[in-house]
């Protein structure tokens, strides 16, 4: 088996070109539970560690139009970042509930990604902020909408030969929430998870559901119909009926399945407090 | 390589790597003979012959194997060895007490540091299996915050489990080493 670590992203899809069955390594931190298990054995592994391009964030664009750029390989660690914090406080939320420090600072962003778990904590909040994956290989660049990205349960569009290189993220103007349910608070993989973004300046509402389905669940009607009773203008406190109802719709919208984590009929109860304390607590802070 | 216990590295494979180099408490060592999805806990133990970090559930939920990998606090388990290759890294066995240089006694355990001082006195050793990632948990906390409030601490140690539950003497531990540092600043 072969070991290789690039610095550039360029050497990086050269080498997957040049050998597709190439496992790419990022933390870890799913790999080799993986490999310590005997479950998986990689002929040969593409590690992301020496390539600077992919531990970088950056913002790109200005006010209404920003955006954050995080590097693939960016940790939960480097999301808890208070610079970073302040632009997407919902992923900072879901990046403090996963595992440990000691699995923050080693588990990425673009690892959450690829990997595409049903409970991966950073997954609905990048579905509800609209991001967009970005992909490289040796014939090109392209992009596609986080949603379209995550197809499966540890399924994703990624083609062979292609790498993820960072994930775009819009910043939204108005309180953030991420909720989970899990057995304790940490070292946890969600029984049910909840990400939920207010855009004040666009008059916006994305709730989005983590597992709960085969990939994160939106439910655009059920977000235009609280959108459009919500008063932008004023804000008052939250209506409680709204509220109870916004959870209800939620909760119909999701497809739990029973596993050894929790029954169907668990998460539905779950999610739909989850998107009721989630509307209430942003609400209460615009 | 099917099955679903962890894999021991203690026999060299048909397969087994290339010798390559790791570094480790500033010492570059010539690690042969190793298989090549072997973790650096595997590594570290079976190979270097530092037995500090533990070896318990292979799954980085119990924290037993943490070190410092580039001064980043990980679990050894999920670290790939070979990956590790140009890394600076860091067991209990390196840890050092404060001011001391290397080849001074202290660099061969024989003197201790302020936290694993601590644990003693505080009785925050039982069976002491969880002991070293504690220590090494605790140092990298108490490097990055000089006076961390009680829930500070929990959060900082949430991926280090004592099996013997005693979780009690091992803040209080902690609080020791947090009073005299701030007592000899």
């Amino acid at each position: 088996m072969t070991v290789l670590a690039p610095t550039r992203i360029d050497d990086a899809v050269a080498a997957l070109a040049a050998d597709p069955s190439l496992t790419v390594l990022a933390g870890g931190t799913d790999l080799m539970v993986a490999v310590n298990y005997g479950q998986y054995r990689p002929t040969g592994v593409l590690s992301l560690r020496r390539v600077p391009e992919l531990h970088d964030w950056h913002v790109e664009g200005e006010g209404s139009a920003a955006h954050v750029v995080l590097g693939a390989a960016t940790s939960y660690t480097t999301l808890l970042d208070p610079a970073l914090a302040a632009l997407l406080p919902a992923l900072a939320q879901a990046s403090r509930t996963v595992g440990s420090p000691q699995i923050r600072n080693t588990g990425t962003v673009g690892g959450n990604l690829g990997t595409a778990s049903p409970a991966g904590d950073t997954l609905p909040v990048l579905v509800a902020l609209d991001g967009t994956v970005e992909l490289a290989s040796a014939s090109g660049r392209r992009s596609m909408p986080v949603s379209e990205f995550v197809t499966g349960p540890k399924r994703t569009a990624l083609a062979l030969g292609e790498l993820v290189t960072a994930v775009r993220v819009p910043v939204a103007s108005g309180p953030q929430e991420f909720l989970k349910i899990g057995v304790r608070n940490a070292m946890v993989i969600a029984v049910a998870n909840c990400a939920l973004v207010l855009d004040l300046g666009r008059r916006h509402l994305a709730c989005a559901l983590g597992s709960v389905g085969p990939v994160p669940m939106r439910d655009r009607d059920a977000e235009r119909w609280a959108e459009a009773r919500l008063d932008w203008d004023r804000r008052p406190a939250l209506d409680q009926a709204l509220a109870d109802d916004f959870g209800r719709r939620m909760a119909a919208a999701s497809r739990p399945i029973d596993d050894h984590r929790a029954t169907a009929a668990y998460r539905r109860q779950a999610v739909e407090v989850l998107a009721r304390r989630a509307l209430a607590r942003a609400w209460a802070a615009t | 390589m099917t099955g679903t216990t962890p894999t021991s590295a203690t026999a060299p494979d048909a397969d087994a790597d290339a010798a390559y180099q790791l570094t480790v408490n500033g010492t570059a060592h010539t690690v042969e003979g190793s298989r090549p999805t072997d973790s650096l806990l595997h590594v570290l133990r079976d190979r270097l012959g530092l037995p500090g970090a533990k070896n318990a559930c292979e799954q980085g939920e119990c924290g037993s194997c943490s070190v410092l990998v580039d001064g980043v606090l990980v679990c050894a388990c999920l670290e790939l060895a070979e990956a590790a290759v140009g890394c600076q890294i860091t067991t209990v066995e390196g840890l050092t007490p404060a001011g001391a240089e290397p080849g001074d006694a202290a660099l061969t355990g024989a003197v201790l540091t302020d936290v694993q001082q601590a644990m003693i006195e505080a009785g925050g050793v039982q069976c002491g299996f969880c002991t070293p990632g504690f220590i090494v948990a605790i140092h990298d906390l108490l490097d990055r915050v000089r006076e961390p409030g009680p829930l500070e601490v929990r959060e900082a140690l949430a991926g280090n489990l004592c099996r013997c539950t005693g979780y009690g003497r091992i803040l209080a531990a902690i609080e020791r080493v947090v009073a005299v540092r701030g007592n000899g600043r």
